[in-house]
C-alpha cells in the first residue's frame, strides 16, 4: 500500500501531458528511490513544472501513469496529497498574514495534533531563522526567508516525499547554500526529495539527475555518471590572452565542435582530445600565442548538458522553441 | 469535512478581511452608505406640492376654498397672481407645480346652488408627481363640495345625507402611507444581495491569481472544507450588515419593525447562504477577480434593483418579465422583509418564499462545491 512492493517513492511510466497540440511532457519513464535527492534539470519550458504538478496530483496526466508513495497519480491523487509536501515556484505564502499565522494555517490544514503543533511550529521558525520575525507580515520578508518558511509550511506534517519546484530561484547564494544543507538534513532522515532546478551547482548536490528537454528525458544518472559516460565528445580547457580571438581560430580546426568562454579560459568541445590538443597548440602557436597548454578535463555538468541538448537539436529537425 | 481544517480556513480568511481596508469598506461602509443615500433620497411621497392661486372671485367663499388647500399638508401656497403669464413662468421655472384658477362667479354660483368649476393647471412633465398632486387636489375639492352640498341641504331643509355613500378608506400595515416604510425593508434586501455576492466573488479567484491555490490543492484540504471555511467570515459580515441596517432603520428612519426580529434574522441566514454561495460559485468558475466582480455585480445588482419589486411593482411588468422575476432571489427576500417589517407576518405566510431561498441556497452551494476542482486545468 505504501510503495513497499516497489521500494520506490516515485515511479513514472510513459507519463505524458499535452496542452492542445503542444506536448509538454513526452512519455517519461523514471524511478526515484526512497531517501534519494533527485534533481530534475532542464531549460525553462522543458516540462519540469508540468511533471511535478502531475506527480502532486494537481494536474491530470494525458497519458501514461505514475505512482507516488505507492499511490496512483490518476486514481488516488487525494491519498498522495496526504503523503507529500509541495512547494511551488512562487513560495505561495499569504503575504498579509504573519509568519506564525501562515504556519498555524497550514498546521490546521494538515491537522497536526495539538500536542505536536507547538513543537512543529518552533521547528519551522528555528529552521527558517525567523525567531525575531515571527510576528512580521510575510510580505516584508526577503526571498531566502520566504523560501524557508514556505518549505517549513509544506513539510509541517513530516511527509515522506517532498516536491520542490525551483525552490531557489530569486534567492541569494548564502540562502541557497543553507537551503541545501536543510535538504540534506531531510534526506538524511529518509525523506525523498524531488527537486527541479536550472542551477548547475545545485545539480551537483543531487544524488541522481534527470535531464529533461522539450518534454523528453534525455539523460539520467548520478552527476558522476553523467560527467564521465554521457558525453560522446571530450572537453579541452585552455587559458590564454584574448580568448575571444583564439576561439575563432580554434573553431576552424577539424574535429572541433564548439568553443566557449569559461571563466578566464576556454572550453573546447572536441571529438577526440588526443588529436585536438596538439592541433590547438600548433594553431595558437602559429598565431603568436604562447604557453597556452590545452588540457583534457572532466567535463562540468554544464558542459554535459549543453552538449546533450545541442546533440538533441542536431538530431531532430529544428522545431519551434516553445516555452510556457 | 474536518472541523480543524474548516477552522483554519475560516481564521485565515478573517485575517484577510480584517487586514484589507478595501474589503472592510466594501463589506461594511458601502452598505451603510447605500442605506443612508437611498433611505433619504428614495421617497415616492409627494409632499407640500408648491401651489399658485389666481383668485378671480376674491370672496369669503373662494378664500375658504383656497384655505383648504393651504391648510392641508399636501400643498404649500407659494404665491397668488392675477394673470396666466406668471403662472406659465412659475411652472417653467418649477416654482410651482399646480396652479388653481377660481373664476369670478365662483361664490355666486355656489350660493345659488349651481355647479361651480375651478381650473387646475399642472406641470405634466413630471407625470408621476402631477398625477399624485391631481389626486390630492381632487380629494380636497371633493371634501369641500360635500360640505357645500350638506350646508345647502341644511338651509333648504332637506336631508341630504340620505342616499349618500360614505366611503371611509382604512389603510392597513403602513397606515400613514409613508413610502420609506415600504422601500426600506426592500433596500436592506437589495444591498445585502449585491454586497455579499460581490465580497465572496473575489475570494477564490484571488487565490488562483496569487498562486496560493496551487499550494492549497496539493494539501488534503477538500473542496467542501475550503468553501465552508471561506463562507464563515463573509457570513459574519452579512450578519453585521443586517444588524446595522435594522439599527439604522430603527433610529434614523423610524421604520417600525412590527414582526419578529428572530424571524428576520433566521430568514436572513437562509438568504445569506444563497447570496454568498452565488459569489463563491462565480469566483470558482471565473478564477479571475476582475471578471468575477463584474459578473457578480451584473448578476445581482440589476435583477435586485429592477426585478425584485423593490421599487417597480412586479404586477405592472409585462407578463414574460413577471415570469423572470420568479427566479430572482432578491424578490423573495424583499417580500419576506416587507412582510416581517410592515405586516408582522410569521413563517406560516412566508413559508413559500423561505422555501425558495432554502432551495436556491442548497442548489448554489452544491454547484459551487461540484465546480471546485483540486486540479489545475
Amino acid at each position: 500500500m505504501n510503495g513497499t512492493e516497489t521500494g520506490y517513492a516515485v515511479t513514472l511510466t510513459d507519463l505524458s501531458k499535452r496542452f492542445g497540440d503542444f506536448v509538454a511532457v513526452d512519455r517519461l519513464n523514471l524511478q526515484v528511490g526512497r531517501g534519494e535527492i533527485f534533481g530534475f534539470l532542464g531549460p525553462n519550458g522543458a516540462g519540469k513544472s508540468t511533471t511535478i504538478r502531475m506527480l502532486c496530483g494537481i494536474l491530470p496526466p494525458s497519458g501514461g501513469s505514475g505512482t507516488v508513495a505507492g499511490f496512483d497519480i490518476g486514481k488516488d491523487a487525494e491519498e498522495i496529497k496526504k503523503n507529500i509536501g509541495y512547494m511551488s515556484q512562487k513560495f505561495s505564502l499569504y503575504e498579509d498574514l504573519t509568519v506564525e499565522e501562515n504556519i498555524d494555517f497550514y498546521s490546521g490544514i494538515y491537522r497536526i495534533p495539538a500536542i505536536k503543533k507547538r513543537e512543529r511550529k518552533e521547528w519551522v521558525i528555528e529552521m527558517a531563522g525567523l525567531r525575531e520575525h515571527r510576528s512580521s507580515r510575510t510580505a516584508i520578508l526577503s526571498g531566502g526567508w520566504k523560501q524557508r518558511l514556505a518549505l517549513g509550511c509544506a513539510i509541517l506534517h513530516e511527509p515522506p516525499i517532498i516536491f520542490l519546484d525551483e525552490p531557489t530561484s530569486g534567492v541569494d547564494p548564502i540562502s541557497r547554500r543553507n537551503f541545501w544543507d536543510l535538504i540534506y538534513h531531510l534526506a538524511g532522515q529518509g525523506v525523498t526529495v524531488f527537486v527541479t532546478t536550472h542551477y548547475m551547482d545545485e545539480a551537483e548536490y543531487c544524488d541522481r539527475l534527470g535531464l529533461i528537454y522539450r518534454g523528453e528525458l534525455i539523460a539520467l544518472g548520478t552527476p558522476e555518471e553523467l560527467k564521465t559516460h554521457q558525453m560522446t565528445e571530450e572537453i579541452v580547457e585552455l587559458f590564454c590572452d584574448h580568448p575571444q580571438d583564439a576561439m575563432g581560430l580554434i573553431e576552424e580546426l577539424p574535429g572541433v565542435r564548439h568553443a566557449a568562454l569559461f571563466g578566464r579560459g576556454l572550453h573546447v568541445v572536441v571529438e577526440r582530445a588526443a588529436a585536438a590538443v596538439p592541433a590547438i597548440e600548433r594553431k595558437l602557436a602559429d598565431a603568436g600565442y604562447t604557453a597556452v597548454q590545452p588540457e583534457r578535463i572532466i567535463p562540468s555538468l554544464e558542459d554535459v548538458f549543453v552538449s546533450l541538448i545541442e546533440a538533441r537539436d542536431r538530431q531532430e529537425a529544428p522545431q519551434g522553441e516553445f516555452s510556457r | 469535512m474536518k472541523y480543524q481544517r474548516i477552522k483554519a480556513v475560516a481564521k485565515k480568511e478573517f485575517l484577510h478581511v480584517i487586514r484589507d481596508p478595501r474589503s472592510l469598506m466594501m463589506g461594511l461602509a458601502i452598505p451603510m452608505l447605500l442605506l443612508f443615500l437611498f433611505g433619504y433620497a428614495l421617497t415616492l411621497d409627494v409632499d407640500r406640492v408648491p401651489l399658485m392661486v389666481w383668485d378671480q372671485s376674491n370672496t369669503p367663499a373662494s378664500r375658504d376654498f383656497v384655505s383648504r388647500f393651504a391648510g392641508s399638508r399636501y400643498f404649500s401656497l407659494q404665491e397668488t397672481t392675477d394673470n396666466y403669464r406668471e403662472i406659465e413662468r412659475a411652472i417653467d421655472r418649477r416654482d410651482t407645480l399646480i396652479a388653481l384658477i377660481i373664476p369670478a362667479d365662483f361664490a355666486r354660483r355656489i350660493e345659488t346652488g349651481h355647479r361651480a368649476e375651478v381650473q387646475a393647471i399642472l406641470d405634466g412633465s413630471d407625470s408621476n408627481t402631477a398625477t399624485i398632486a391631481l389626486g390630492y387636489a381632487d380629494a380636497v375639492t371633493r371634501g369641500y363640495s360635500q360640505e357645500v352640498v350638506l350646508e345647502h341641504a341644511r338651509r333648504t331643509g332637506t336631508d341630504a345625507t340620505i342616499g349618500q355613500l360614505d366611503v371611509r378608506p382604512r389603510i392597513w400595515f403602513n397606515s400613514d402611507m409613508i413610502s420609506r416604510n415600504y422601500i426600506f425593508p426592500g433596500l436592506i434586501a437589495v444591498i445585502m444581495m449585491v454586497i455579499t455576492a460581490l465580497l465572496t466573488s473575489l475570494t477564490v479567484a484571488r487565490e488562483w491569481e496569487t498562486g496560493t491555490m496551487e499550494q492549497l490543492i496539493s494539501t488534503p484540504l477538500t473542496g467542501p472544507e475550503l468553501i465552508t471555511g471561506k463562507l464563515v467570515p463573509y457570513f459574519t459580515i452579512g450578519i453585521i450588515d443586517l444588524i446595522l441596517s435594522v439599527l439604522v432603520g430603527e433610529f434614523f428612519f423610524d421604520i417600525p419593525l412590527r414582526g419578529s426580529l428572530w424571524l428576520l434574522f433566521g430568514m436572513s441566514l437562509v438568504f445569506l447562504v444563497g447570496a454568498l454561495s452565488l459569489g463563491m460559485l462565480i469566483s470558482i468558475v471565473t478564477k479571475n477577480q476582475r471578471m468575477a466582480s463584474q459578473l457578480a455585480i451584473v448578476s445581482t445588482m440589476l435583477p435586485a434593483f429592477l426585478l425584485s419589486g423593490f421599487i417597480f411593482p412586479i404586477e405592472n411588468m409585462p407578463l414574460p418579465i413577471q415570469g423572470i422575476t420568479h427566479i430572482i432571489t432578491a424578490r423573495y427576500f424583499v417580500t419576506i422583509l416587507r412582510g416581517i417589517y410592515l405586516k408582522e407576518v410569521g413563517i406560516d405566510v412566508l413559508a413559500p418564499e423561505a422555501g425558495f431561498l432554502a432551495v436556491f441556497g442548497g442548489v448554489v452551494i452544491t454547484l459551487a462545491i461540484r465546480k471546485f476542482r483540486k486540479k489545475i486545468v
